[in-house]
Protein backbone atom coordinates (compact mmCIF):
# COMPACT_ATOMS: atom_id res chain seq x y z
CA UNK A 1 0.00 0.00 0.00
CA UNK A 2 1.12 3.53 -0.72
CA UNK A 3 0.28 6.48 1.54
CA UNK A 4 -0.10 10.09 0.42
CA UNK A 5 3.56 10.83 1.11
CA UNK A 6 4.54 8.23 -1.52
CA UNK A 7 2.59 10.02 -4.26
CA UNK A 8 4.75 11.46 -7.03
CA UNK A 9 4.84 11.85 -10.79
CA UNK A 10 5.03 8.51 -12.57
CA UNK A 11 3.62 6.40 -9.71
CA UNK A 12 1.02 3.87 -10.84
CA UNK A 13 -1.86 3.28 -8.45
CA UNK A 14 -5.29 1.68 -8.41
CA UNK A 15 -8.20 4.12 -8.29
CA UNK A 16 -11.81 2.95 -8.62
CA UNK A 17 -10.49 -0.54 -9.49
CA UNK A 18 -8.54 0.69 -12.52
CA UNK A 19 -4.84 1.43 -12.98
CA UNK A 20 -3.89 5.11 -13.10
CA UNK A 21 -0.60 6.88 -13.55
CA UNK A 22 0.13 10.19 -11.79
CA UNK A 23 1.13 12.67 -14.50
CA UNK A 24 1.10 15.81 -12.34
CA UNK A 25 1.58 16.23 -8.60
CA UNK A 26 1.76 18.99 -6.01
CA UNK A 27 1.85 19.13 -2.24
CA UNK A 28 0.00 22.03 -0.59
CA UNK A 29 -0.85 23.02 2.95
CA UNK A 30 -3.51 25.73 2.74
CA UNK A 31 -3.68 27.89 5.85
CA UNK A 32 -1.13 25.70 7.68
CA UNK A 33 -3.83 23.06 8.10
CA UNK A 34 -3.93 19.52 6.81
CA UNK A 35 -1.75 18.68 3.85
CA UNK A 36 -3.52 18.29 0.52
CA UNK A 37 -2.03 16.20 -2.27
CA UNK A 38 -3.14 17.43 -5.69
CA UNK A 39 -2.83 14.85 -8.43
CA UNK A 40 -3.39 14.91 -12.16
CA UNK A 41 -4.19 11.32 -13.06
CA UNK A 42 -4.39 9.42 -16.31
CA UNK A 43 -6.52 6.32 -16.53
CA UNK A 44 -4.18 3.78 -18.11
CA UNK A 45 -7.02 1.91 -19.81
CA UNK A 46 -9.16 4.73 -21.18
CA UNK A 47 -6.44 7.39 -21.30
CA UNK A 48 -8.77 9.97 -19.72
CA UNK A 49 -7.13 12.75 -17.67
CA UNK A 50 -8.59 14.24 -14.48
CA UNK A 51 -7.61 16.08 -11.29
CA UNK A 52 -8.13 14.74 -7.81
CA UNK A 53 -7.05 16.01 -4.40
CA UNK A 54 -6.29 13.70 -1.50
CA UNK A 55 -5.82 14.29 2.22
CA UNK A 56 -3.16 12.61 4.29
CA UNK A 57 -4.42 9.36 5.75
CA UNK A 58 -5.64 7.96 2.43
CA UNK A 59 -4.05 4.81 1.07
CA UNK A 60 -3.49 3.53 -2.44
CA UNK A 61 -2.98 0.05 -3.83
CA UNK A 62 -0.12 -0.26 -6.30
CA UNK A 63 -1.44 -1.03 -9.78
CA UNK A 64 -0.68 -4.71 -10.54
CA UNK A 65 1.03 -4.23 -13.88
CA UNK A 66 3.42 -6.55 -15.66
CA UNK A 67 5.44 -6.10 -18.83
CA UNK A 68 5.64 -9.15 -21.10
CA UNK A 69 7.75 -9.84 -24.20
CA UNK A 70 5.47 -10.48 -27.17
CA UNK A 71 5.54 -10.78 -30.92
CA UNK A 72 3.07 -9.04 -33.23
CA UNK A 73 1.20 -11.61 -35.38
CA UNK A 74 -1.66 -10.08 -37.36
CA UNK A 75 -4.73 -7.86 -37.27
CA UNK A 76 -8.26 -9.31 -37.19
CA UNK A 77 -11.79 -8.24 -36.17
CA UNK A 78 -10.87 -8.27 -32.47
CA UNK A 79 -7.91 -5.95 -32.97
CA UNK A 80 -4.16 -6.49 -33.10
CA UNK A 81 -3.04 -9.97 -32.06
CA UNK A 82 0.19 -10.58 -30.14
CA UNK A 83 1.82 -13.78 -28.87
CA UNK A 84 3.76 -14.16 -25.63
CA UNK A 85 7.21 -15.37 -26.72
CA UNK A 86 7.59 -17.55 -23.60
CA UNK A 87 4.12 -19.05 -23.07
CA UNK A 88 2.85 -18.76 -26.70
CA UNK A 89 -0.38 -17.39 -25.23
CA UNK A 90 -2.15 -14.98 -27.60
CA UNK A 91 -3.89 -11.73 -26.71
CA UNK A 92 -5.66 -9.07 -28.70
CA UNK A 93 -5.39 -5.32 -28.20
CA UNK A 94 -7.90 -2.84 -29.58
CA UNK A 95 -7.09 -0.13 -32.09
CA UNK A 96 -8.06 2.62 -29.61
CA UNK A 97 -5.61 1.34 -27.00
CA UNK A 98 -2.73 1.28 -29.45
CA UNK A 99 -3.59 4.70 -30.89
CA UNK A 100 -0.80 5.88 -33.24
CA UNK A 101 1.47 2.99 -32.25
CA UNK A 102 -0.63 0.79 -34.55
CA UNK A 103 1.05 2.44 -37.54
CA UNK A 104 4.47 1.15 -36.51
CA UNK A 105 3.63 -2.55 -36.17
CA UNK A 106 5.34 -4.88 -38.62
CA UNK A 107 4.66 -8.65 -38.79
CA UNK A 108 6.75 -10.62 -36.27
CA UNK A 109 7.99 -7.42 -34.57
CA UNK A 110 9.13 -8.00 -30.97
CA UNK A 111 7.47 -5.60 -28.53
CA UNK A 112 6.80 -5.27 -24.82
CA UNK A 113 3.15 -5.35 -23.78
CA UNK A 114 1.99 -3.78 -20.50
CA UNK A 115 -0.51 -6.16 -18.93
CA UNK A 116 -3.17 -5.32 -16.33
CA UNK A 117 -4.31 -8.80 -15.34
CA UNK A 118 -5.19 -10.49 -18.65
CA UNK A 119 -5.71 -7.18 -20.42
CA UNK A 120 -3.04 -5.60 -22.62
CA UNK A 121 -3.17 -1.84 -21.93
CA UNK A 122 0.03 -0.48 -23.44
CA UNK A 123 2.86 -1.22 -25.79
CA UNK A 124 6.56 -0.39 -25.97
CA UNK A 125 7.84 -0.52 -29.53
CA UNK A 126 11.41 -0.79 -30.77
CA UNK A 127 12.77 2.76 -31.09
CA UNK A 128 13.21 2.47 -34.87
CA UNK A 129 11.02 0.78 -37.44
CA UNK A 130 11.56 0.44 -41.20
CA UNK A 131 8.50 1.07 -43.41
CA UNK A 132 8.10 1.39 -47.19
CA UNK A 133 6.79 4.61 -48.74
CA UNK A 134 3.63 3.74 -50.71
CA UNK A 135 2.63 7.19 -51.82
CA UNK A 136 4.49 10.47 -52.19
CA UNK A 137 4.18 13.04 -54.93
CA UNK A 138 7.41 14.21 -56.52
CA UNK A 139 8.73 17.43 -55.03
CA UNK A 140 7.93 20.50 -57.12
CA UNK A 141 11.06 22.53 -57.57
CA UNK A 142 10.62 26.01 -56.18
CA UNK A 143 8.01 25.00 -53.60
CA UNK A 144 9.76 26.49 -50.61
CA UNK A 145 6.68 26.83 -48.43
CA UNK A 146 7.34 23.51 -46.73
CA UNK A 147 11.11 23.85 -46.76
CA UNK A 148 12.69 20.82 -48.37
CA UNK A 149 10.05 18.42 -47.02
CA UNK A 150 6.98 16.88 -48.62
CA UNK A 151 4.16 14.65 -47.35
CA UNK A 152 4.36 10.87 -47.70
CA UNK A 153 2.31 7.81 -46.76
CA UNK A 154 3.87 4.50 -45.69
CA UNK A 155 2.57 0.92 -46.03
CA UNK A 156 0.71 1.01 -42.67
CA UNK A 157 -1.27 4.12 -43.69
CA UNK A 158 0.80 6.51 -41.57
CA UNK A 159 1.39 10.01 -42.94
CA UNK A 160 4.56 11.97 -42.26
CA UNK A 161 6.94 14.57 -43.72
CA UNK A 162 9.96 13.26 -45.62
CA UNK A 163 12.84 15.01 -47.42
CA UNK A 164 12.20 15.89 -51.06
CA UNK A 165 14.56 13.16 -52.35
CA UNK A 166 12.52 10.28 -50.88
CA UNK A 167 10.56 8.56 -53.66
CA UNK A 168 7.71 6.07 -53.67
CA UNK A 169 8.83 2.49 -53.00
CA UNK A 170 11.80 3.54 -50.86
CA UNK A 171 12.30 1.95 -47.42
CA UNK A 172 12.67 4.56 -44.65
CA UNK A 173 13.44 4.45 -40.95
CA UNK A 174 10.99 6.14 -38.53
CA UNK A 175 11.55 7.01 -34.85
CA UNK A 176 8.54 5.44 -33.09
CA UNK A 177 8.81 7.82 -30.10
CA UNK A 178 8.27 10.93 -32.21
CA UNK A 179 6.84 9.46 -35.41
CA UNK A 180 9.45 11.41 -37.39
CA UNK A 181 11.54 10.40 -40.44
CA UNK A 182 15.11 9.39 -39.58
CA UNK A 183 16.86 8.15 -42.72
CA UNK A 184 16.61 6.16 -45.95
CA UNK A 185 17.42 2.46 -45.55
CA UNK A 186 19.83 0.86 -48.02
CA UNK A 187 18.57 -2.48 -49.36
CA UNK B 1 35.86 15.44 -17.98
CA UNK B 2 32.33 15.32 -16.58
CA UNK B 3 29.59 17.45 -18.14
CA UNK B 4 29.09 20.72 -16.24
CA UNK B 5 25.97 20.94 -14.07
CA UNK B 6 24.11 23.28 -16.45
CA UNK B 7 21.00 23.32 -14.23
CA UNK B 8 23.06 24.84 -11.45
CA UNK B 9 24.71 27.30 -13.82
CA UNK B 10 21.29 28.44 -14.99
CA UNK B 11 20.36 29.33 -11.39
CA UNK B 12 23.19 31.84 -11.04
CA UNK B 13 21.07 35.01 -11.45
CA UNK B 14 18.53 33.88 -8.89
CA UNK B 15 21.15 32.67 -6.39
CA UNK B 16 22.95 36.02 -6.65
CA UNK B 17 19.67 37.85 -6.08
CA UNK B 18 18.96 35.56 -3.14
CA UNK B 19 22.23 36.55 -1.47
CA UNK B 20 21.40 40.24 -1.99
CA UNK B 21 17.93 39.76 -0.49
CA UNK B 22 19.41 38.12 2.61
CA UNK B 23 21.87 40.99 3.01
CA UNK B 24 19.05 43.55 2.62
CA UNK B 25 16.95 41.76 5.25
CA UNK B 26 19.83 41.77 7.74
CA UNK B 27 20.44 45.47 7.08
CA UNK B 28 16.73 46.24 7.54
CA UNK B 29 16.54 44.60 10.96
CA UNK B 30 19.84 45.90 12.24
CA UNK B 31 18.82 49.44 11.21
CA UNK B 32 15.60 48.99 13.15
CA UNK B 33 17.40 48.00 16.34
CA UNK B 34 16.95 44.22 16.14
CA UNK B 35 19.55 41.78 17.39
CA UNK B 36 20.40 38.86 15.11
CA UNK B 37 20.42 35.64 17.13
CA UNK B 38 21.25 32.01 16.42
CA UNK B 39 19.63 29.19 18.38
CA UNK B 40 20.24 25.42 18.15
CA UNK B 41 18.81 23.70 15.09
CA UNK B 42 18.68 20.31 16.78
CA UNK B 43 16.48 20.31 19.88
CA UNK B 44 14.87 17.83 22.31
CA UNK B 45 11.33 18.88 21.40
CA UNK B 46 9.50 21.16 18.99
CA UNK B 47 6.10 22.64 19.81
CA UNK B 48 3.64 19.79 19.18
CA UNK B 49 1.56 20.62 16.13
CA UNK B 50 -1.00 18.32 14.61
CA UNK B 51 -0.05 19.09 11.01
CA UNK B 52 3.71 19.49 11.26
CA UNK B 53 5.95 16.45 11.56
CA UNK B 54 9.51 16.99 12.76
CA UNK B 55 12.44 15.02 11.35
CA UNK B 56 14.09 12.98 14.13
CA UNK B 57 17.81 13.44 14.73
CA UNK B 58 19.05 10.83 17.17
CA UNK B 59 16.76 11.05 20.20
CA UNK B 60 16.10 14.70 19.42
CA UNK B 61 14.62 16.43 16.40
CA UNK B 62 15.54 19.04 13.82
CA UNK B 63 13.85 22.43 14.19
CA UNK B 64 10.45 22.88 12.60
CA UNK B 65 10.69 26.57 13.62
CA UNK B 66 13.04 28.42 16.00
CA UNK B 67 10.14 29.96 17.94
CA UNK B 68 10.59 28.19 21.28
CA UNK B 69 14.15 29.37 21.80
CA UNK B 70 13.30 32.82 20.40
CA UNK B 71 10.57 33.19 23.02
CA UNK B 72 12.95 32.12 25.78
CA UNK B 73 15.16 35.00 24.65
CA UNK B 74 12.16 37.37 24.84
CA UNK B 75 11.48 36.09 28.35
CA UNK B 76 15.09 36.91 29.28
CA UNK B 77 14.59 40.51 28.13
CA UNK B 78 15.92 40.47 24.58
CA UNK B 79 13.07 42.63 23.25
CA UNK B 80 13.87 42.88 19.50
CA UNK B 81 15.33 39.77 17.89
CA UNK B 82 15.49 38.13 14.49
CA UNK B 83 16.91 34.92 13.11
CA UNK B 84 17.56 33.51 9.65
CA UNK B 85 17.85 29.74 9.79
CA UNK B 86 17.07 26.45 8.13
CA UNK B 87 14.03 24.48 9.35
CA UNK B 88 12.89 20.97 8.59
CA UNK B 89 9.39 19.56 8.17
CA UNK B 90 9.02 15.93 7.26
CA UNK B 91 7.46 14.91 3.94
CA UNK B 92 6.60 18.46 2.85
CA UNK B 93 7.58 18.56 -0.81
CA UNK B 94 5.75 20.39 -3.56
CA UNK B 95 6.18 23.26 -5.98
CA UNK B 96 6.20 25.66 -2.99
CA UNK B 97 7.53 23.33 -0.29
CA UNK B 98 10.90 21.86 0.59
CA UNK B 99 11.43 19.59 3.60
CA UNK B 100 14.48 21.76 4.41
CA UNK B 101 13.80 25.43 3.90
CA UNK B 102 14.96 28.84 5.09
CA UNK B 103 12.88 30.79 7.56
CA UNK B 104 13.13 34.36 8.81
CA UNK B 105 11.57 34.92 12.23
CA UNK B 106 11.39 38.19 14.11
CA UNK B 107 9.91 39.03 17.49
CA UNK B 108 8.93 42.22 19.25
CA UNK B 109 8.37 42.44 23.00
CA UNK B 110 5.72 44.87 24.31
CA UNK B 111 3.94 44.72 21.00
CA UNK B 112 1.17 42.94 19.13
CA UNK B 113 0.40 41.71 15.61
CA UNK B 114 -0.59 45.17 14.35
CA UNK B 115 3.03 46.28 14.65
CA UNK B 116 4.15 43.20 12.67
CA UNK B 117 1.78 44.15 9.86
CA UNK B 118 3.60 47.50 9.67
CA UNK B 119 6.97 45.69 9.76
CA UNK B 120 5.88 43.63 6.73
CA UNK B 121 4.98 46.80 4.86
CA UNK B 122 8.31 48.43 5.68
CA UNK B 123 10.38 45.34 4.86
CA UNK B 124 8.70 44.78 1.49
CA UNK B 125 9.03 48.48 0.66
CA UNK B 126 12.76 48.21 1.25
CA UNK B 127 13.05 45.02 -0.84
CA UNK B 128 10.97 46.42 -3.72
CA UNK B 129 12.08 50.07 -4.07
CA UNK B 130 10.14 50.47 -7.35
CA UNK B 131 6.91 49.72 -5.45
CA UNK B 132 5.79 47.33 -8.15
CA UNK B 133 6.23 43.60 -8.56
CA UNK B 134 5.51 41.31 -11.48
CA UNK B 135 4.95 37.74 -10.37
CA UNK B 136 3.77 35.07 -12.82
CA UNK B 137 1.71 37.58 -14.76
CA UNK B 138 0.29 39.41 -11.73
CA UNK B 139 1.24 43.05 -11.40
CA UNK B 140 1.21 43.81 -7.68
CA UNK B 141 1.42 47.28 -6.14
CA UNK B 142 3.70 46.92 -3.10
CA UNK B 143 3.26 50.42 -1.67
CA UNK B 144 1.71 50.58 1.84
CA UNK B 145 -0.88 50.25 3.18
CA UNK B 146 -1.43 46.59 2.28
CA UNK B 147 -4.97 45.22 2.04
CA UNK B 148 -6.23 44.01 5.44
CA UNK B 149 -9.08 41.52 5.46
CA UNK B 150 -10.34 39.02 8.04
CA UNK B 151 -10.40 35.31 7.24
CA UNK B 152 -14.18 35.35 7.67
CA UNK B 153 -14.53 38.20 5.18
CA UNK B 154 -12.23 36.45 2.68
CA UNK B 155 -14.48 33.38 2.73
CA UNK B 156 -17.59 35.45 2.26
CA UNK B 157 -15.93 37.34 -0.62
CA UNK B 158 -14.42 34.43 -2.51
CA UNK B 159 -15.80 31.04 -1.42
CA UNK B 160 -19.23 29.44 -1.95
CA UNK B 161 -19.44 28.48 1.75
CA UNK B 162 -18.81 30.58 4.85
CA UNK B 163 -15.87 30.00 7.19
CA UNK B 164 -18.23 28.52 9.82
CA UNK B 165 -19.67 26.13 7.25
CA UNK B 166 -16.32 24.82 5.97
CA UNK B 167 -15.06 24.31 9.53
CA UNK B 168 -18.25 22.45 10.41
CA UNK B 169 -18.09 20.32 7.23
CA UNK B 170 -14.38 19.59 7.72
CA UNK B 171 -13.36 20.98 4.34
CA UNK B 172 -11.52 24.16 5.37
CA UNK B 173 -8.28 23.32 3.55
CA UNK B 174 -10.00 22.33 0.29
CA UNK B 175 -12.07 25.52 0.08
CA UNK B 176 -9.31 27.78 1.36
CA UNK B 177 -6.86 26.34 -1.18
CA UNK B 178 -9.30 26.35 -4.10
CA UNK B 179 -11.27 29.57 -3.67
CA UNK B 180 -9.57 31.89 -1.21
CA UNK B 181 -5.78 31.60 -1.57
CA UNK B 182 -5.59 32.26 -5.34
CA UNK B 183 -7.46 35.57 -4.83
CA UNK B 184 -5.16 36.92 -2.12
CA UNK B 185 -2.57 39.61 -2.81
CA UNK B 186 -3.35 39.95 -6.50
CA UNK B 187 -3.38 43.74 -6.79
CA UNK B 188 -1.90 44.65 -3.42
CA UNK B 189 -0.35 42.39 -0.78
CA UNK B 190 -3.07 40.98 1.49
CA UNK B 191 -2.87 40.68 5.24
CA UNK B 192 -5.39 38.01 6.17
CA UNK B 193 -6.13 38.25 9.90
CA UNK B 194 -8.11 36.81 12.82
CA UNK B 195 -8.21 33.03 12.55
CA UNK B 196 -10.46 30.72 14.61
CA UNK B 197 -8.75 29.88 17.90
CA UNK B 198 -8.52 26.25 16.83
CA UNK B 199 -6.14 27.31 14.02
CA UNK B 200 -3.55 29.10 16.12
CA UNK B 201 -1.72 26.89 18.61
CA UNK B 202 0.61 29.56 19.93
CA UNK B 203 -1.41 32.74 19.44
CA UNK B 204 -3.15 34.96 21.94
CA UNK B 205 -6.94 35.03 21.98
CA UNK B 206 -8.33 38.35 20.85
CA UNK B 207 -9.59 40.37 23.81
CA UNK B 208 -13.43 40.59 23.67
CA UNK B 209 -13.55 38.12 20.75
CA UNK B 210 -12.89 34.71 22.31
CA UNK B 211 -13.63 32.89 19.03
CA UNK B 212 -10.65 34.59 17.29
CA UNK B 213 -6.92 34.36 17.74
CA UNK B 214 -4.61 37.25 16.87
CA UNK B 215 -2.96 35.62 13.90
CA UNK B 216 -2.34 36.89 10.38
CA UNK B 217 -0.91 35.60 7.15
CA UNK B 218 0.73 37.71 4.45
CA UNK B 219 -0.04 36.89 0.82
CA UNK B 220 1.40 38.37 -2.34
CA UNK B 221 0.19 37.19 -5.77
CA UNK B 222 -1.51 34.16 -4.22
CA UNK B 223 1.73 33.10 -2.54
CA UNK B 224 1.66 32.61 1.23
CA UNK B 225 4.72 34.38 2.58
CA UNK B 226 4.41 34.81 6.34
CA UNK B 227 2.46 33.75 9.40
CA UNK B 228 2.29 35.94 12.51
CA UNK B 229 0.86 35.90 16.03
CA UNK B 230 0.36 38.05 19.03
CA UNK B 231 2.08 35.47 21.17
CA UNK B 232 0.36 33.57 23.93
CA UNK B 233 2.26 34.05 27.21
CA UNK B 234 -0.06 32.19 29.57
CA UNK B 235 1.81 29.07 30.65
CA UNK B 236 -1.20 27.04 31.79
CA UNK B 237 -3.19 27.84 28.63
CA UNK B 238 -0.17 26.99 26.46
CA UNK B 239 0.26 23.68 28.31
CA UNK B 240 -3.41 22.89 27.86
CA UNK B 241 -3.15 23.51 24.09
CA UNK B 242 0.02 21.45 23.78
CA UNK B 243 -1.60 18.57 25.71
CA UNK B 244 -4.61 18.78 23.42
CA UNK B 245 -2.50 18.81 20.23
CA UNK B 246 -0.33 16.02 21.55
CA UNK B 247 -3.41 13.93 22.32
CA UNK B 248 -4.71 14.50 18.77
CA UNK B 249 -1.29 13.60 17.33
CA UNK B 250 -1.36 10.32 19.23
CA UNK B 251 -4.89 9.42 18.27
CA UNK B 252 -3.92 10.11 14.63
CA UNK B 253 -1.27 7.41 15.08
CA UNK B 254 1.66 9.84 15.07
CA UNK B 255 4.80 9.45 17.12
CA UNK B 256 4.43 10.69 20.72
CA UNK B 257 6.37 13.82 21.43
CA UNK B 258 7.84 15.19 24.69
CA UNK B 259 6.64 18.63 25.85
CA UNK B 260 9.19 21.49 25.72
CA UNK B 261 9.30 21.97 29.50
CA UNK B 262 11.95 24.72 29.79
CA UNK B 263 9.98 26.80 27.29
CA UNK B 264 6.74 26.31 29.21
CA UNK B 265 8.46 27.17 32.50
CA UNK B 266 9.94 30.42 31.21
CA UNK B 267 6.88 31.50 29.22
CA UNK B 268 5.50 33.18 32.36
CA UNK B 269 8.39 35.66 32.16
CA UNK B 270 7.69 36.55 28.53
CA UNK B 271 6.20 40.04 28.15
CA UNK B 272 3.32 40.71 25.75
CA UNK B 273 5.01 39.95 22.43
CA UNK B 274 4.43 39.38 18.77
CA UNK B 275 6.32 37.12 16.39
CA UNK B 276 6.31 36.23 12.73
CA UNK B 277 7.83 33.61 10.44
CA UNK B 278 8.50 34.48 6.81
CA UNK B 279 9.54 31.90 4.21
CA UNK B 280 12.72 33.13 2.54
CA UNK B 281 12.54 30.70 -0.38
CA UNK B 282 9.03 31.93 -1.25
CA UNK B 283 10.15 35.55 -0.89
CA UNK B 284 12.97 34.89 -3.36
CA UNK B 285 10.50 33.15 -5.69
CA UNK B 286 8.35 36.27 -5.60
CA UNK B 287 11.20 38.72 -6.15
CA UNK B 288 12.75 36.69 -8.98
CA UNK B 289 9.45 35.66 -10.61
CA UNK B 290 10.20 31.96 -10.09
CA UNK B 291 7.36 29.51 -10.63
CA UNK B 292 8.72 26.81 -8.33
CA UNK B 293 10.78 26.72 -5.15
CA UNK B 294 13.29 24.46 -6.94
CA UNK B 295 14.45 27.46 -8.98
CA UNK B 296 15.61 29.49 -5.96
CA UNK B 297 17.73 26.96 -4.07
CA UNK B 298 21.08 25.62 -5.27
CA UNK B 299 20.08 22.01 -4.59
CA UNK B 300 16.76 20.26 -4.04
CA UNK B 301 16.70 17.01 -2.00
CA UNK B 302 16.24 15.06 -5.24
CA UNK B 303 19.52 16.43 -6.61
CA UNK B 304 21.66 15.27 -3.66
Amino acid sequence: MYSCSDLKKGLKVMIDEEPHVIVGFDFTKPGKGQALYKCKLRNMITGSLFDRTYRSGENFKPAPLEERDMQYLYKDDTGFVFMDTKTYEQISISEETLADDKYFLVDNMEVKILMFGEQGIGITLPIFVNLRVTQSDPWVKGDTAAGNNKPATVETGYNLQVPSFVDEGVLIQIDTRTGAYVTRVKE
Amino acid sequence: MVDPNWGLTAKRQRLMRRAMILAEIRAFFVTNGFLEVETPQRIPANAPELYIDPIPSGNWALLTSPELCMKRLLAADYPLIFQLCHCWRNAERGSKHLPEFTLLEWYRAHSDYHQLMLDCEHLLTRLVPSGQLNYQGYLVDITPPFERITLEQAFSNYAPLSLDQVVEQNCFEEHYGQYVEPQLGRNKPTILYDFPTSMAALARIKPKEPQHAERFELYIAGLELANAFSELNDESEQRRRFDNDEQQRRSAGKQPYPLPEPFLRELTNMPESAGIALGIDRLVMLLTDAKTIDQVVAFTPEEL
